[in-house]
């Protein structure tokens, strides 16, 4: 899906509303390999606060599953750049599997990444997202077996996001040396492109992560924390912040 | 693993291991004759088993049909049924050699529970509590204190039961190496519904060895409330192959065409949350419902996904009762047996005196009264002024 280095950035989709978004995916389309949409939920469990607050702004505008897509769509007028759509799993459920993956492919979205769909839960979701051509991009966290790691990288078309650590997601200070660990061990077992989230939030993250082996990185809560503080006006402040990680990544 | 197609495991990633590790040990404790022996002695000397099965004279010569009998597990420790799971999860949290308990509670009955079974084993207990709950339930939030339990506010979604459960899930993520999640309803991934459902079924043993010596038959039919589940599927469970009529009662609340309601079976639809495929209040999106009954224990947008099971292999029949009919059958049974019951449990009553008025006088209901009123008194209090039951 994307050339190493590849910075993945994650945003909301709807935050502060969904005209907002496709402002926002334009700006960061000019530094970013990968853009990640956020499909708002009621119950984000794996998120941590910012991420969770950015859910609730973007319900409260009223953003629904359909505006999501209608904004991939408008996207794809102007840029190629890939589109992966995170999601939990029960809006998936609630439109119907064959349906949601449909009309996200027909919208322009490449991937999908459902955060609590794990592989033993997962078999008419990855016929159908064969069946369309949707990528699928599994997670894989520090005290996931070697076994399962194998297993991850079979069923993951798009690539795997490695989880850096035991938590949520949200901006650390430091990264974790079990991001390391992890990290070493996907690249002996794994054959799909690495990308590391959670926790990834300053541009030496993204370069100490790209120097240890990973290929992309994803980063979220730092974003959507500027989303926070400017609402609709954030679009120069992020295209800043995304131009800063992805300078970091591609210095030597 | 599954019933049906309900249930499962709906986790992130990294809750796979975790929820492994407490299957395995689960597997070996149950066969355990010392686990078992060590769980029958704190449930017998500490919590106050067997409770007993009341025959509710005053009530059945009132309603006038069918023998009415009362499954005490009001007169439990904690008040409630909740503590025959948190020493059974508490138990097996030390064989895994954890040593902190967290759960989520919504009136604070299972907090409560917990925080007795955390003081008990000497385990560093912290319940997660919607802010809105901690306001509405201040006394149990003293008493979870007092019992050295801490307990946290959740500030996110909507402030109650279910933000609660995300957030103690959110907890766990962080802390599974050294932390037990004490779940308190029969829901949540695998295997939990299942060890919650065999740590309630002590109930419904007991039930069936204490009718067939008191009346030597076995009961025509079993009324119990329905929130996520627990006391249900506990007094249920041992009955699923006799020829019992078995009965689940949802908080219809202000009415189910109201929208103000927590009847996740009767007018939810199947989805995925906090783990479990079940039924879910919840819009077209897939967006979770908030939901309303004067009972909080029962005031939750899903259920057990057994409970989708039984409703959908139609075992069990379930149906929902409104605040205004609990509210009255709490009444009823404070005036006529001298018990005050929990608002949860007096919907299961609400719905026995409306059918055993119609049933022969030879044929017998049991009602699981789940917990006893006293934590509800100051909710009845203001239920009554607004309803049409004066005191």
């Amino acid at each position: 899906m994307f050339k190493p280095p590849g910075l993945i950035t994650f945003i909301t989709a709807g935050d502060p509303n969904i005209r907002a978004t496709l402002e926002f995916m334009l700006a960061l389309d000019k530094y970013v390999d990968v853009i990640e949409l956020g499909i708002p939920f009621s119950d984000p469990m794996a998120d941590g606060r910012v991420i969770q607050k950015a859910n609730y702004r973007a319900l409260k505008a009223k953003t629904r599953v359909k505006d999501v897509f209608q904004t991939v769509r408008n996207f794809r007028k102007s840029s190629d750049t890939p589109v992966v759509i995170m999601t939990y799993y029960n809006p998936v459920y609630r439109m119907g599997v064959e349906r949601f993956v449909g009309d996200a492919r027909e919208s322009g979205v490449d991937g999908l990444i459902v955060v609590d769909l794990p592989l033993e839960e997962a078999g008419e979701y990855l016929n159908t997202c064969k069946k369309h051509d949707m990528k699928t991009i599994f997670l894989a966290a520090p005290n996931t077996s070697n076994y399962r790691l194998k297993m991850i990288d079979k069923a993951s078309s798009g690539f795997i996001y490695l989880i850096s650590l035991y938590g949520t997601t949200g901006a650390r200070d430091k990264l974790s040396d079990l991001a390391f660990d992890l990290l070493d061990r996907a690249k002996k077992i794994c054959s799909k492109p690495l990308a590391v989230g959670f926790g990834v939030s300053k541009p030496e993250h993204a370069r100490e992560l790209i120097s240890a082996g990973a290929d992309g990185v994803v980063v979220g809560s730092a974003l959507v924390e500027i989303i926070e503080r400017f609402g609709e006006d954030a679009v120069s402040e992020i295209e800043e912040k995304a131009r800063e990680l992805k300078h970091a990544m591609i210095r030597d | 693993m599954k019933f049906g197609e309900f249930g499962g495991r709906y986790v992130p990633e990294v809750l796979i291991p975790p929820l492994e590790e407490l299957e395995k040990a689960y597997e070996e404790v149950r066969h355990d004759e010392k686990f078992k022996q060590e769980l029958d002695y704190y449930l017998k000397n500490f919590a106050g088993r067997p409770t007993p099965l009341y025959f509710a004279k005053n009530l059945t010569e009132k309603v006038g049909g069918a023998r009415i009998y009362l499954k005490r597990e009001d007169l439990l420790h904690g008040g409630a049924h909740k503590i025959n799971n948190t020493i059974g999860q508490a138990l097996l949290a030390r064989y895994m050699g954890k040593e902190r308990l967290i759960a989520e509670t919504g009136a604070g009955q299972h907090g409560v529970a917990t925080a007795i079974a955390g003081a008990l084993f000497g385990m560093k207990t912290e319940i997660y509590m919607g802010s809105e709950d901690v306001e509405r339930q201040k006394t149990n939030v003293f008493r979870m204190n007092l019992l050295g339990a801490k307990v946290i506010p959740v500030e996110s979604g909507s402030r109650t039961l279910k933000d609660a459960i995300n957030e103690a899930l959110r907890d766990w993520v962080e802390t599974f190496q050294n932390t037990h999640y004490l779940i308190g309803s029969v829901v949540g991934p695998h295997p939990y519904p299942t060890i919650v459902r065999d740590f309630q079924s002590v109930i419904g043993r007991e039930t069936k060895e204490q009718m067939l010596k008191i009346e030597g038959s076995l009961p025509d039919c079993i009324i119990a409330c329905v929130g996520g589940g627990s006391n249900a599927i506990g007094i249920f469970y041992p009955f699923i192959n006799d020829k019992v009529r078995l009965v689940g009662v949802e908080a219809a609340g202000k009415g189910i065409e109201s929208g103000k309601h927590s009847a996740s079976i009767n007018a939810g639809e199947k989805g995925v949350l906090h783990g479990m495929l079940s039924y879910f209040l919840q819009n077209e999106d897939g967006q979770i419902a908030t939901t309303h009954s004067i009972a909080a224990g029962l005031d939750y947008p899903g259920v057990g996904p057994e409970h989708a099971y039984l409703k959908e292999s139609g075992r069990v029949e379930y149906t929902a009762v409104t605040d205004d009919q609990a509210l009255k059958a709490f009444l009823e049974l404070s005036r006529t047996e001298g018990i005050l019951p929990a608002l949860e449990s007096a919907h299961a009553l609400a719905y026995a005196i409306e059918i055993s008025g119609e049933m022969d006088k030879d044929e017998i209901v049991v009602v699981n009264l789940s917990g006893k009123g006293d934590k509800d008194l100051g909710i009845v209090m203001e239920g009554l002024e607004c309803s049409n039951h004066p005191v």
